[in-house]
């Protein structure tokens, strides 16, 4: 059809992954088939050669029918009613309650909403009322539920590893502190930012004056303090606006992903991105990184250099805004000077960060910054940022006097220095010399299993307190359950020691009761969680910073020999610094944002350096899941992992994750899988820790190792748009192209086939530069009516819709997680996950456009991809057994218990966005002892983790398909409330999980029908320019949106034949 | 309304302008506030009209009190009646150990004489006997006795058959008439039809009991305690939202934990109602309503003899819950919210429950088939023009308007769809 051709106008190439790129016969064949393997007959081959005739398989099947009939339905069991004895005023049975707490991990703190039922957490949300955070969230956040009902957690103190009770390690810390004798005694602590902890530390020091707190983060940035304190005379992170930002430049810093406060960052961020025809402002985002990152993903132009380089980036910048040259690669020089001139156009509107741990480049960002105007604009030190306080210099000293014998004793809280820092030898071998070692840590770790006496202390949902993440913004704790174990505060451990036996409570009440002035203003803050300032104060601060040292500092700095790669260690977006999220399945099986793997770690690496190593397999892609084996020296220290090939990664660099190689304290889904590779961190000059190791010899091993990559499970042929994509000036030149491509394809249905009008006819009235009128919307309609011989679904009361904004949408995953902790979506472990059988019901595709062996040419971009809820459903259709159906509120509804397990709707998804249960994953099965184990995520089924399931969603049974919702128990609650106060709802009343939890507000949900909704006035009249659904033109109908990708560059690699491989012949009709 | 009496004596359009008068008075009347439904949802947890419990008796309290509105006052807030230093309002007060009365701000000047009214008018409930009321006779099974009958007369009819057949049969011999050829039974038209007729009604009977396994249709289990709810909801009148709060505000309904029985039963520590009301479980056997309310004392953690709860040495009731027999079961796949049918359906509990006031014992009454809900979805008419939430559905509003519809029922607004009870 000729109208193909004219659609195909903005149709550009992007694939998943290489594979796609170069396809080979293998893939082709996957891709065709949704279920890529035979019946599940794993281990019981001999099934397939069994010598059971037919006739005595009948007769087996109808002596189990009869037999299971007989023995499972005749009689009902008894089942009790039990009531409360005495019921707490304010829990209603079935009505969940919602509390104001702060999530804590290490010095990370945001305020959020906590849902309890019937005294149990079940989910986490941003606290909305929060100025600092707007409500936003990360799939850590999201996760952090799991982690309280996580069964490796000490139900107990123990001394020497055996139960104790809180009576005798009292006594036994005691009598060990009055007999330290003034030998030193050390607490260490990742980053602490509550002023009770605080002074209860400071109230225990006094009582044991030798007594020394160290913080270290694992992951740390103390060389950015450290410059900070000689720049700018403060030891603290400023608070970064990046919302204030017309110029975003980043040097190896991943701020949407984990680089100090991703949240906050990734909310700010997309302030400043919301673009559309009437608002034509978009920031514009440069990364220069060694990696591919998540940030790095984002932006709009991305530059690739080795992590060494940073500091020499970062003086070439500084540099060329001064009108010199930068002397870095060509290529990059040339970057920089674009980057400088944008920079300098707009001072004061610009902002510069790096992740670089030395000081030296810290000091050169800071001078840039201050050349750039952003002290006071965009960087403010009027409130500091107080989640990383780390300080490297008193780890190392630290390790130092323990090496030497210096130390008494040492206690140890939220850290793990024998895993995660480079000290983690000393420190196990001297730690059980020493006369007290207490961890206060929540489960036998690395670091638990050498000191003598384990406190646990309480999970943040179990807990009261406070925390204070920037300066003049605290949000407060309350428990949300009981203390699940015998666990007891830190605090209260503190001050029973130091001679003080205050419940933790109290002392946290009367500590804030001081600060607020009575009992009201703690109840009124308890009940909002937060203490916060009208604005944030801004301020600058004068810059003082050395150039000249640094400058001289950087130039000596040697990076890797030619030919041999750095690698850069870092925290991935899921898993973090380790610590308990090692052992959060959830967080284990959600596909890492940019490789799309699960539950591992491994080795990154460019195409081109894979090549050139052997490392790439005969197809050179990901069909593939055995994957080789690398040999990492670095030095001194040897590790082996496999290898996964990335575009986008520096050709001389390779990129391994932290939070892996863990002990088997640590949980049975973190033990037994990857390498820990904190201990090759290397110790700069100044003794800070750099997370990137020059001259690592790496070789192959012909060892094998199958990674569970889930980015080709559920693809689609990709050779119809499914994206658009547009650079910011195409859009401003032409903001209608979409709306009118999409008029040219679909509008020739406006005149009905009862008509006669034929088809063809409305299309060429397009005019490329008209504006939408009222009749514009009509084609719309008339494709609808028009374009099926199917009845139209008449929504005559609600219709839900949703819109996904693919320019806000950086990536991150909090949305899966969230949507995985609100529906009881089953986790299946690595082994399942390789045979394509995850259970996420939201998949964010990763697609890139580019030259993989270019990798500044790669751009990323992501679709969250959910269960469309077509009105004219394929999935509707096939079902034998009208399990699946349409409502007239516009869902595509599941009814498990109705599904037979055939499979077809799968079959015929053109989304690829249904799940199928294989396996009993959450013994919902009515059998007994059927529960799928494979040792990694058996604790999910665990009796106390089961204990965070949503009791308003049916856990689902083997059998049977699954898939989005939209959340369907949210809102009909939402339109129950209404209904019983008897009026009509209102916008915003009912909230997905993916909507509240996404940090860049890409997802707006709501009421189509209803003509002053959000989602009605985003598709209809502030965004119809950029409005598209995915494969609209076979008619499914979605009621899901998705907005065009704008990217603030010049060159869409997407749009350049020279690098579209096949796909490019997919586009000629044969 | 003089004008109404004069047409009506002269054409029938009187006669229905007087009945829709006479009905709009009646509803009037109903309108007035029900002394005793508000006496038992407000006062009957601390009042007794003719007895003392936490507070006095209240029979007679008009005469006793200062005034009307002295006593309106009182009740919406006793606590400022003794702060302005009324002599008797401290009397009172000091005399009933300074328990202070719940303020009921929200009962009207009309609300409170109502109450006033019907204490005053309230009379020990005496044995009544109401006419043409038969106790209800155990309806005996007699599905056996009629098989028997019904085979004994088959075989009658057989057997005279067979003896008309050989009578014939004999005659024709002697009469010299050929005799009809006999027909084996598999070949005759007639048996081997109702043979088939019985097989498929043997299916069909197979079918539905078959599609009856898992349900319970009265099911009535034996409670750890003989709890009536005909003495509490249908002899005293108890509001069932006092005990089940949750069915206005939850999809549960909830059972009353053991403290809001105790809310009564503080006072009420004897069945008195043995010879009006005795209490026999369902096999016959007598139940001593004494011996029931010691037993929830026993849960509750009360003390009978010192009026009081036995606490631990935290100051901590020492109550245990009481484990009920759960009577309706609904799969765990199926999601059914009280609140919603109480509240915005505005149901009465009797409408799934049966006649839960006449209980003793509970059954279920309905089979809680799904069958059941749908059909009761299929024939409810939804609260359209009352809640404003059914705005949204401008069609149906523009029906109603033009007079192509009368009323929308549940199903019509989505009510049959598969997730509005499973997700």
């Amino acid at each position: 059809m000729s109208t193909d051709n004219q659609y195909n106008m903005s149709k550009k190439q992007y694939w998943k992954g290489l594979e796609e790129l170069n396809p080979s016969d293998k893939f082709n064949d996957q891709v065709a088939n949704e279920f890529r393997e035979d019946l599940p007959f794993a281990g019981v081959e001999s099934i397939a050669e069994a010598t059971t005739s037919r006739r005595d398989f009948l007769k087996y099947l109808g002596f189990s029918t009869v037999a299971a009939t007989m023995a499972a339905s005749c009689e009902m069991e008894v089942r009790k009613a039990i009531p409360y004895a005495i019921k707490p005023e304010n829990v209603t049975p079935g009505v969940p309650l919602m509390y104001a707490s702060t999530y804590v991990d290490g010095g990370e703190a945001v305020p959020v909403l906590v849902r309890t039922r019937e005294g149990r957490p079940i989910k986490v949300e941003g606290n909305f009322d929060s100025k600092l955070t707007g409500g936003a969230t990360t799939a850590r956040i999201q996760g952090s539920v799991l982690n309280l009902y996580d069964a490796t957690r000490l139900k107990f103190p123990t001394i020497e590893g055996k139960e104790s009770t809180w009576e005798a390690v009292d006594k036994m810390v005691m009598d060990a502190l009055a007999g330290l004798g003034g030998a030193p005694l050390y607490i260490i602590t990742s980053t602490l930012n509550s002023a009770s902890t605080a002074q209860a530390v400071a109230a225990f020091a006094s009582k044991y004056p030798t007594a020394k707190h160290v913080m270290y983060d694992a992951v740390s940035y103390s060389g950015l303090l450290d410059a900070n304190l000689s720049s700018f005379g403060k030891r603290a992170v400023p608070a970064y606006r990046f919302d204030n930002a017309k110029v975003i430049v980043s040097i190896g810093a991943d701020f949407l992903g984990t680089w100090i406060s991703p949240e906050i960052y990734a909310k700010q961020y997309s302030k400043g991105r919301k673009i559309s025809a009437k608002n034509l402002m978009m920031s514009k985002h440069y990364q220069l990184e060694g990696m591919m990152s998540l940030t790095g993903s984002s932006a709009d132009e991305r530059y690739t250099c080795k992590p060494s380089q940073y500091g020499a980036v970062a003086l070439g910048l500084l540099n060329a805004l001064n009108g010199g040259a930068a002397t870095v690669s060509p290529s990059i020089n040339e970057a920089i000077k674009k980057i400088a001139a944008d920079l300098n156009a707009n001072k004061g509107n610009a902002l510069v960060v790096c992740g670089s741990n030395d000081p030296n480049v810290q000091t050169i960002v800071n001078a840039i910054n201050n050349a750039i105007g952003a002290l006071g604009t965009t960087i403010s030190f009027g409130s500091v940022n107080n989640t990383k306080q780390g300080n490297d210099s008193d780890m190392n000293a630290f390790a130092e006097a323990l090496k030497n014998g210096q130390v008494g004793g040492a206690m140890f809280l939220d850290c793990n220095p024998v895993y995660d820092t480079i000290h983690g030898e000393v420190i196990k071998g001297k730690l059980p010399s020493l006369k007290l070692s207490v961890s206060f840590n929540d489960r036998n770790d690395e670091t638990t299993q050498v000191c003598k006496v384990a406190a646990p202390t309480h999970h943040w949902l179990e807990s009261w307190g406070d925390a204070e993440p920037h300066t003049g913004y605290t949000s407060l704790m309350q428990p949300t359950i009981n203390p699940l174990f015998k666990t007891r505060h830190f605090a209260e451990s503190l001050l029973k020691w130091s001679g003080n036996p205050i419940s933790h409570y109290d002392f946290v009440k009367s500590y804030w009761m001081g600060k607020l002035g009575g009992e009201g203003a703690f109840d009124a803050a308890i009940q909002s969680g937060l203490i916060e300032p009208e604005a944030m104060p801004m301020s600058g601060a004068s810059f003082s910073g050395n150039v000249a040292d640094a400058t001289a500092k950087i130039a000596a700095m040697k990076g890797s020999a030619d030919g041999k790669p750095e690698m850069i260690i870092y925290e991935k977006v899921g898993i973090g610094r380790g610590g308990a999220w090692s052992n959060n399945p959830w967080l284990q099986e959600l596909p890492d944002p940019i490789t799309k793997c699960t539950w591992d770690n491994y080795v990154l690496m460019s195409p081109n350096r894979a090549k050139a190593m052997g490392a790439e397999h005969t197809d050179l892609n990901e069909v593939q899941r055995e994957k080789k084996v690398f040999s990492i020296k670095s030095g001194g220290k040897e590790i082996k992992l496999p290898v996964l090939v990335l575009p986008g990664m520096h050709d001389d660099v390779i990129a391994v994750a932290v939070g892996y190689g863990r002990d088997k304290g640590a949980g049975k889904a973190a033990a037994g899988t990857g390498i820990n590779v904190y201990p090759m961190v290397s110790k700069g000059e100044n003794g800070n820790a750099y997370f990137y190791a020059s001259d690592v010899e790496l070789t192959g091993t012909s060892a094998t190792y199958p990674l569970a990559i889930t980015q080709t499970h559920h693809s689609y042929q990709n050779d119809r748009p499914i994206i658009h994509e547009f650079t910011f000036d195409e859009f401003k030149k032409n903001p209608m192209e979409l709306f009118n491509e999409r008029k040219e394809e679909l509008g020739h249905y406006t005149h009905s086939f009862e008509a006669g009008g034929g088809h063809g006819e409305g299309g060429h009235e397009a005019n490329a530069h008209i504006e939408p009128t009222k009749a514009d919307q009509d084609w719309q309609d008339a494709y609808r009516k028009n374009g099926t011989l199917y009845p139209n679904h008449e929504s005559l009361g609600m219709k839900w819709g949703m819109s996904i904004d693919l320019s806000s949408c950086v990536g991150c995953g909090s949305c899966t997680i969230a949507c995985q902790a609100e529906n009881n979506v089953s986790v299946v472990g690595k082994n399942q996950v390789l045979l394509a059988h995850d259970m996420h019901w939201i998949r964010i595709d990763r697609y890139f456009a580019g030259d993989p062996s270019k990798p500044d040419s790669i751009q990323t971009l992501f679709q969250p991809m959910i269960c469309q809820h077509c009105d004219n459903a394929p999935c509707e259709n096939v079902c034998p057994v009208n399990a699946t159906n349409h409502s007239s509120e516009g869902i595509n509804q599941m009814a498990y218990n109705r599904c037979i397990g055939t499979r077809y709707c799968a079959n015929n998804c053109p989304y690829k966005v249904r799940r199928f249960n294989w396996r009993d994953w959450n013994e919902a099965d009515c059998f007994d002892d059927n529960a799928y184990e494979d040792g990694r995520r058996d604790d999910i089924n665990n009796n106390i983790t089961r204990m965070v399931l949503n009791p308003d969603v049916t856990v689902r049974s083997r059998g049977v398909m699954e898939k989005c919702t939209f959340c369907v128990q949210r809102l009909q609650g939402a339109k129950a409330t209404a209904k019983k106060q008897g009026r009509t709802m209102n916008d915003g009343e009912a909230r997905t999980a993916c909507q509240q939890a996404c940090p860049t507000d890409a997802i707006v949900f709501g009421n189509v029908n209803d003509t002053a909704s959000s989602i009605y006035k985003l598709r209809y009249e502030e965004q119809k320019e950029r409005v598209f659904h995915v494969l609209e033109e076979i008619h499914t109908l979605p009621n899901v949106n998705y907005l065009s990708k704008i990217r603030n560059t010049n060159v869409l690699q997407s749009a350049n034949p020279e690098h579209s491989g096949h796909s490019a012949e997919a586009e000629h009709h044969v | 309304m003089l004008s109404y009496s004069l047409r009506m004596a002269k054409d029938f359009k009187g006669y229905l302008l007087l009945l829709a008068f006479l009905l709009l008075h009646t509803y009037s009347t109903v309108a007035q506030p029900d002394g005793k439904a508000l006496f038992q949802a407000n006062c009957a947890a601390c009042h007794n009209p003719i007895k003392d419990a936490t507070g006095p008796a209240l029979k007679g309290v008009s005469g006793r009190v200062p005034s009307k509105e002295w006593l309106y006052k009182w009740v919406k807030n006793s606590a400022s009646v003794i702060g302005s230093g009324d002599k008797y309002a401290n009397e009172i007060y000091a005399k009933w150990n300074k328990t202070a009365m719940t303020a009921f701000p929200a009962l009207s000047n009309e609300d409170i004489d109502a109450i006033v009214k019907y204490v005053d008018e309230y009379e020990v409930p005496g044995p009544k006997v109401v006419p043409g009321a038969e106790t209800p006779k155990e309806a005996g099974d007699n599905t056996l006795l009629y098989a028997i009958l019904t085979l004994v007369l088959l075989l009658a009819v057989y057997i005279l058959t067979q003896v008309n057949k050989v009578l014939s049969r004999s005659a024709n011999v002697k009469s010299g008439l050929p005799s009809p050829k006999d027909v084996p039974f598999f070949k005759n038209k007639v048996i081997v039809a109702v043979i088939a007729i019985l097989i498929l009604i043997g299916f069909g009977v197979w079918l539905t009991n078959a599609s009856e396994f898992g349900r319970q249709k009265n099911y009535m289990p034996k409670q750890p305690i003989f709890y009536s709810h005909k003495v509490h909801a249908g002899i005293n009148q108890i509001n069932c939202l006092y005990c089940h709060a949750g069915a206005e505000k939850s999809r549960h309904a909830m059972i009353p934990s053991t403290n809001v029985c105790m809310n009564c039963h503080k006072q009420i520590n004897e069945y008195t109602g043995a010879e009006t009301h005795p209490l026999v479980t369902l096999e016959g056997k007598k139940v001593d309503g004494n011996a029931e309310i010691k037993k929830l004392y026993e849960y509750a953690g009360w003390d009978p003899a010192k009026k009081d709860y036995i606490r631990d040495d935290k100051g901590a009731i020492q109550a245990k819950p009481v484990e009920w027999v759960k009577i309706h079961n609904l799969p765990d796949h199926v999601y059914f919210n009280h609140s919603l049918h109480v509240v915005s359906g505005k149901l009465a509990c009797q409408r799934c429950h049966g006649n839960i006031e006449q209980m003793d014992e509970v059954y279920q009454f309905a089979d809680l088939s799904m069958g059941w809900c749908v059909n009761c979805h299929r024939e409810t008419k939804v609260q359209f023009a009352d809640n404003n939430y059914y705005s949204i559905f401008q069609k149906y509003h523009d029906e109603i308007k033009a007079g192509t519809r009368q009323d929308v029922k549940v199903s019509e607004i989505g009510g049959l769809e598969c997730q509005r009870c499973h997700y």
